[in-house]
Order: C-alpha cells, then structure tokens, then sequence
C-alpha cells in the first residue's frame, strides 16, 4: 500500500494548476480520494468529524443494490433458457453465468460513459469527482430491459448525466434521479426498444420460443387479462422485467440494509408502498377491467414497484428533504405509479413517470412545510411575547 | 415555576479523556493574555503600549464602536508586548505579571443595595462587561440595552466538557451576588439552566432566580437550545447570557470590590496524560500549564476549548476568553487506505453506518481528520437530528448562502449561533462548514438590520 500511497503523493505535484498534467488533475485526485481517506484536518469549525462521508454513504447503496443485481444476472440467463425451453438441463451456474456475460458490458458501458463525462466536468469546475455517479452508474442498467442496445445506453447515460445533473450544478443540485432521466430519455426517444414482448428476454440467437412462453411482463399479460401470476416466482425474482427489479426478495434484502444503516429513509419506503396499496384497492373496488381487478397487493411484486420505493424514491437530492415532505412525496409516488400503471393505456409500467413526476413537485411539497414551520415558529414567539 | 424539558434530539461524542475529579494548581503563569479574535465582530482599539504598567483592573484594550466596553487586565504588571498578524489585525495583548498582586479598586457593596446604573457602571468598569452576550447573534451585549430576559446555562454538555458542579463548588455564595447583580439589569427574569444531576449541587441552591432543568444529550446545556425552550426569541427580543463564570467574577467583584480573574479549567482530552482539573487565571498562557502533562506519543492538537467550538492554539498560545477547558487530541494527518470501505469497528459515528454502532458504550480517542471531502448537500434530514429546536437547519444554511435576509429571519437566524449547530457540523456527511456559513449569515444580518 506504501507503493500505492508514494505513487499517488509523487505524481500530485504534476497535475497540479499550471502543471503539465493539470488535465488530469480530476483523475488523479477521485482514484486517490476512492484508495486513500485523505490526511487533510480540520482547519476551522469543529475539530473532529464523523468518519461518514459520500463515499461511505454511496458504498453502502451500491453494496445494498448488489443482491438484486445478482439476482438479475440469474434470471436473465433464466429466462433466455426458459425460452429455450432448456430449464431442466441447465445448471445454476450456467445460469448466472449467461446473465452474468449480459449486463456486465451493460455496466462497464454505462460506468465508463458516465464517470468519463463527470471526470470532464470536474476538471473545469475545479471540484472534486462526486461520488453520485456511483451509484447512479449501477442504477442505470438495472432499470434497463436487457436486449438495450449498448449505444443507447451510452448516449442515455450521456443524456442523463449532462442534462439530468451536471447543468443543474452536480451531485446535490439536480432535480430528477439522473438514472431515471436515462430511462425515460430512452422510454420516449426509442419507445420500439424499450416495451413490447420482445425486449425482456436476452433471446438472441433463438429461433423457436418454447411453448407457452410469450415474454411477456406479468403486467403486459394483466392488461390482457390473463392474471395467472406465480406470485412465487414474481417474488424471488424470476419474470420478465429490467435487469435488476425482479427479485422483490432481492430489494428487500436491499432495504433491509438501507434502513439498518440509516442510508435509505424508511418514511419514503413506506409511504410509496401505502400509497401503491391504497390506489390498488381504490383500483379493486372500482374495477372495471381484468387489471383493475388484478389483487392490489400484487402490484408490489410485479415490475419496477419495489425497485423504485427503495432505491430511487429514496434518493436524497431529487426526493422530498423535510420530514413531513417525505411523507407526502411517497405516498403520491405510490398513488400514481399504481394510477399510470393500471389507467393508462400505452404502457402497463408507471414507476419511473411516477417518481419524476413527484421529484418535480418535491420542492413543491417541501415549500409548504417550510411555510408552516415559519408560521409555527412565529406565533410561538407571539405566544411567548 | 420550575419546569423539566426532556430533549431527544442531540447527540454525545464519545472521547476519551474525562477531566478526574481531582483539583491542581498550575504554576504562576509567566505571562497571561487577552485576545480580541474570541469575540466575533470586535473591533479593538488599544489603550495601552507595550513597556506600560498595569494593575489588575485597568484597561488593556476597548471596542471601537462601543467605548464604554473595555477589557482589562487581569493580573498587575507589565504589558509585554501587542502581538499582531496579517493586516496588523491585533491577535494578543501580553502583560507579564509582576507577582505583586495589585488592584483597581471598585466599590464594595451589595447589588441589592445598588442601583441599574450603579451596577452597571462597576461591571463596564471593571471589564467584565464582555462576558455578557446577546441573542440574537452571540455578540457583546450593548450597554445601553435592556434585555428582556437573562438567560445562564449552569452546566455545560459538550465532549469532555468540566463538571461545573465541581468546577464552582466552593463558589455558591459568589454566584449569588452575582446573580443579584445581574437580575437588577433586565425587568424581565433570570433563567437558570440545570441538568437533572445538579439537582443537589451548589447551583441548585441559587435564589432569585427561575430554574428549569433539561436532560437529554448535548446540546441540552447549550444556553441557546433552553431559551428556545423557555423564552423563544423573537425579531424584537433581547436575551443576555452569561456563562456560571462570569456570574462568578461579577459576585466576587461586588463582595470585594476588586476584580479576581482566577478560574478552575479542566485539562481533557485523549492525549493529556491525566486528565484534571486545573486552578488557574483567566487568560494564561499554556506552556508552563501542559508541562509534562501531555503523551506525547503523536502529533497533537491543541483546543483551547472542547472539540466542537474551541480554537486549535500552539503550546505557547494562551487560554480563550470564555473557555473552560483544554482539549488535546491527536492531529491525525494520515492517510487511510479505503479507510471509507472498512467495516469501522473503531470508527466512531452519528451515523449507524459502521460497525462501531454494535459497541455503544465504547469511548474514543478521536483526531482531527476530516475523514471525507467536502461536497455539496447531498443527505436530508441529518441535521435536524442533531438540534432540538424547531428549526430546519438546512435550509436556514441555504438562506445564508444565497445571501436571503428574509428567509434567515423567518428560519430561526434569531435563535442560534455556532455552538448550537456544531454538531450538525461534526455529523456532516458532505463535511459542510456548518459554524462558517452561519457566522457569516448572522454577520450579513448585522449588516443590514444593525
């Protein structure tokens, strides 16, 4: 480690402002930044500082989104083998590992595009590399159907990473959830390569689909009103849908650590999933076609609900900030994910225009509340007076 | 009418260090200091020159803008020397101690006895006039004011802060007269601060004044955090504070009529070989005092204060106005590697992101590392863990940065100064400057609102 630490504090003079490398100057620091926890004190303020920094923060919700993507990566291979009609010979392994060959350029393309562009932006603002595109970098593929063009999700991280946040001003300044800026960049600029049957399933090569199976979302087949879910294999994760929102099991291990952490705020969580349960059963009662019908509590289980309630409510910067705030905010999420979802008649998905839709109303939301606690606070001091 | 607030929200740092309950006297300090940088915004006018003698009492230096505040010596001898730095900005007025202890002498009576004015005059006089604040903004209290309140937190419940139940002990009776004299100044109330541990101790025995007690993690005994609970301020209110000390020199200023500025701090910290309780004199310098006292083992860090509002000072610098303790950390300028991905069974936090959080009885040894960059605002909802008032730090900070007058005011600008979100500093995860942008904020409020 010694090596390392000399190699990094040698070379620093020369990407130095005015220096010959100064154009690597972003570069230099985010690796030794992510290899070394820096030597810098504390030269105002407070003398000690908690050990938790964005790094930390960021670590911890890529480690918790690492069960759903492994799960992923399985089900990918399981449902290309499924179709096949393959299931029974095919080992486990083989399993992961065809999933696995998948999305690992799917990842590589959109970590390289995005961190490429954020090292870029770094450099001429003179910031430090922000650690949101760490996990921003990982989100992306998982939100995405597997048959993803990789070009497109290149230029959709492009996309997202210009103008979801860095013309915004960076991490911590941006409206939107930058990978779902990716995703509905995609959504309306290729809608072909984003729904119908065909996308879902890694079926290259294929020729011949095994009887019986269509590739279908379970939410494409409840529009059809065929609503003989396995409410099994919808749970652990084995249906078609983007890379990493299938396991529900998965997403629960992932909140699971979250919320242990203090990373992912529960209020977000929960109140996304008393909103998507409340519209389902308002849904229920008034139903009038077989997706109306469809039990509300399956609505959890099937698509990018759980997926989104934990890991893209939740995110920080585009979500509600003040406690009541959050409340709100997630409730609506739920509402209307489930509303889209079931009402609209284009796309049996409403997650991802749910969330950007309540990311854009956050501030919003967050505008009252500071109103009432500015109003409470005043006529405290009147009462007092 | 003593009421109990039980505060929730707040945290304890836990370092190691804890000040003994064992009492020392320090050696004759060879020079003692005052310095104009621990009050914020003072503009300091000297009346003195270096080679001049003086006696305990008399001034060493005034604000510019508010004569009548002078600030004395407080021991006899001679002005050593006015120690400036960039821009002749005055850093330190020195006076070496001649050993003979020489006082100004001041008028010897009972504060009930005496009048507003009278009482007064003898605090200006005798210089201990700037141990008297004003909320809003934590800055020297005007003469010319009356307060609506006065408002003294008797306990003090940052890391490793002194036990003031020991740290005055034997003082009850100057702590009276100090708060008889006070309590002539304001038409309004005395409040008086307790934790439930001081519920026998010698500042539960105080008359004339209104106590209440809180409990609850730091910064229940922060003076801000009780008169939000007891008399929130508004636009058009003047709160005083005085630390339990000041009350102490105005009391003994009063029952003797000359000024005695000598004080108990207590020595903390994870690298002070034993850590106690010193008797000194206001303003000393520290050479002689941490002699031998310190490990030694690392580079350290000296806080003239504790952790989270102190000022780092060297070995020969001198003791803060308004401090009570000495805090000596280790420096800790290293470099970690993947420090932020270890699992953190010894890092200790806020947060329950590391492991240490299964140990919650463990204690520290802190440095002063910053353990991250700094970022933009990326977390919400992690300040207001950390203040018990209702107030939404973050967004006052934002009103601050984008220069907003009208929303500093309505945020609660009024109500806090730097110690009450200091914590909020510490726990930063986007290491924001936290006490920075709000001075600057209540420095543009001076600005514009005067």
């Amino acid at each position: 480690m010694k090596a390392l630490k000399n190699f990094f504090e040698k070379t620093k003079p020369y990407v130095q402002k005015g220096a010959k490398y100064h154009w690597l100057h972003s570069t230099h620091d985010a690796f030794f930044t992510l290899a070394f926890v820096q030597k810098d004190t504390s030269k105002s303020g407070t003398h000690v500082h908690d050990f938790i920094d964005l790094k930390r923060t960021m670590g911890i919700v890529v480690f918790a989104l690492v069960p759903a993507l492994l799960m992923g990566m399985y089900n990918i291979g399981y449902q290309h083998f499924g179709a096949l009609g393959q299931l029974e010979t095919a080992a486990f392994f083989d399993l992961f590992l065809f999933g696995f060959l998948k999305v690992l350029p799917v990842i590589l393309v959109s970590y390289i595009v995005g961190l490429g562009i954020e090292f870029i932006f770094a450099q001429f603002r003179g910031h430090e590399v922000n650690e949101g595109f760490l996990v921003s970098g990982i989100l992306i593929p998982m939100v995405m159907p597997i048959n993803t063009p990789l070009w497109m999700i290149g230029v959709a991280t492009a996309f997202a990473v210009v103008f979801g946040k860095e013309v915004f001003g960076g991490t911590g300044m941006n409206i939107w959830n930058p990978a779902l800026v990716a995703r509905a960049f995609l959504f309306f600029a290729y809608p072909a390569q984003m729904s119908g049957d065909s996308v879902w399933i890694s079926a290259s090569g294929i020729e011949k689909m095994a009887d019986g199976f269509t590739g279908a979302t379970p939410m494409a087949q409840a529009v059809l009103g065929e609503t003989n879910l396995n409410v099994w294999d919808a749970f652990v994760g084995l249906i078609p849908g983007s890379i990493g929102e299938t396991s529900t099991l998965a997403i629960l291990i992932g909140a699971a650590i979250l919320i242990i952490t203090g990373i992912g705020n529960w209020k977000i969580m929960l109140s996304t999933v008393l909103g998507g349960l409340f519209m389902g059963i308002l849904l229920n009662i008034f139903a009038v076609n077989a997706y109306m019908e469809m039990p509300f509590w399956e609505h959890l289980i099937i698509g990018g609900f759980a997926f989104g309630a934990v890991f893209m409510a939740t995110d920080p910067v585009s979500g509600a900030q003040t406690d009541k705030g959050k409340w709100i905010y997630g409730f609506l999420i739920g509402v209307l994910a489930i509303l889209i979802r079931v009402v609209n008649p284009a796309y049996p998905e409403g997650m991802m225009l749910a969330i950007l839709l309540m990311n854009t109303f956050a501030p919003l939301i967050d505008h009252y509340i500071i109103q009432g606690n500015i109003k409470r606070r005043l006529k405290r001091v009147q009462q007092s007076a | 009418m003593s009421k109990h607030f039980k505060l929730k929200r707040g945290f304890n740092i836990r370092l190691k260090g804890t000040a003994e309950v064992v009492l020392e006297d320090a050696p004759a300090p060879k020079t003692v200091a005052l310095k104009p940088t621990d009050f914020p915004g003072l503009t300091p006018k000297l009346k003195v020159k270096a080679e001049a003698k003086v006696k305990a009492g008399d001034a060493l230096f005034f604000d510019k803008y508010n004569p009548e505040i002078i600030f004395t010596s407080p021991v006899s001898g001679t002005v050593k020397s006015v120690n400036r730095g960039e821009r002749r900005k005055v850093l330190e007025i020195v006076v070496e101690p001649d050993g003979t202890s020489e006082y100004l002498k001041f008028t010897k009576a009972d504060p009930s006895t005496l009048s507003r004015e009278q009482i007064r005059e003898q605090i200006l006089k005798s210089g201990i006039w700037p141990f008297i604040k004003q909320r809003p903004y934590g800055v020297l209290a005007k003469p010319g004011d009356v307060p609506t309140h006065i408002a003294i937190s008797a306990f003090d419940s940052s890391p490793l802060a002194p036990d003031s139940d020991f740290l005055f002990s034997k003082e009850q009776a100057a702590l009276q007269t100090g708060i008889d004299a006070v309590s002539k100044l304001t038409d309004g109330k005395v409040f008086l601060g307790l934790s439930p541990e001081q519920s026998s101790g010698v500042f539960s025995k105080l008359k004339n004044v209104e106590t209440n007690t809180f409990s609850g993690p730091h910064p229940a005994g922060n003076v801000g955090i009780q008169i939000s609970k007891v008399c929130p301020i508004g636009k058009d209110d003047l709160i005083w504070t005085l630390s339990p000390q000041a009350l102490v020199y105005i009391g003994r200023l009063f029952a003797t009529g000359q000024v005695d500025f000598s004080k108990t701090i207590a020595l903390t910290g994870s690298e002070v070989k034993t850590p106690k309780y010193i008797k000194t004199i206001h303003g000393t310098e520290l050479t002689d005092l941490l002699k031998g006292k310190t490990k030694g083992e690392v580079k350290e860090r000296i806080i003239s204060g504790n952790v989270l509002t102190g000022e780092k000072v060297d070995s020969d610098n001198f003791l803060g106005y308004f401090d009570q303790q000495i805090t000596i950390i280790p420096e800790g300028d290293e470099y970690e590697f993947m420090g932020w991905a270890a699992p953190g069974f010894d890092k200790f936090s806020a947060s329950k992101a590391f492991f240490s959080k299964l140990l919650p009885k463990k204690e520290y040894a802190l440095s002063a590392n910053m353990h991250g960059g700094e970022r933009a605002f990326v977390l919400s909802g992690q300040y207001e863990k950390f203040l018990p008032m209702d107030i939404l730090p973050v967004h006052l900070l934002k009103a601050i940065l984008v220069n907003d007058i009208d929303k500093m005011e309505q945020l609660g600008i009024y109500e806090v100064i730097e110690e009450d979100l200091a914590l909020c500093e510490y726990a930063c995860t986007s290491k924001i400057k936290v006490q920075n942008i709000l001075r600057e904020g209540i420095n543009s409020m001076i600005k514009e609102l005067g």
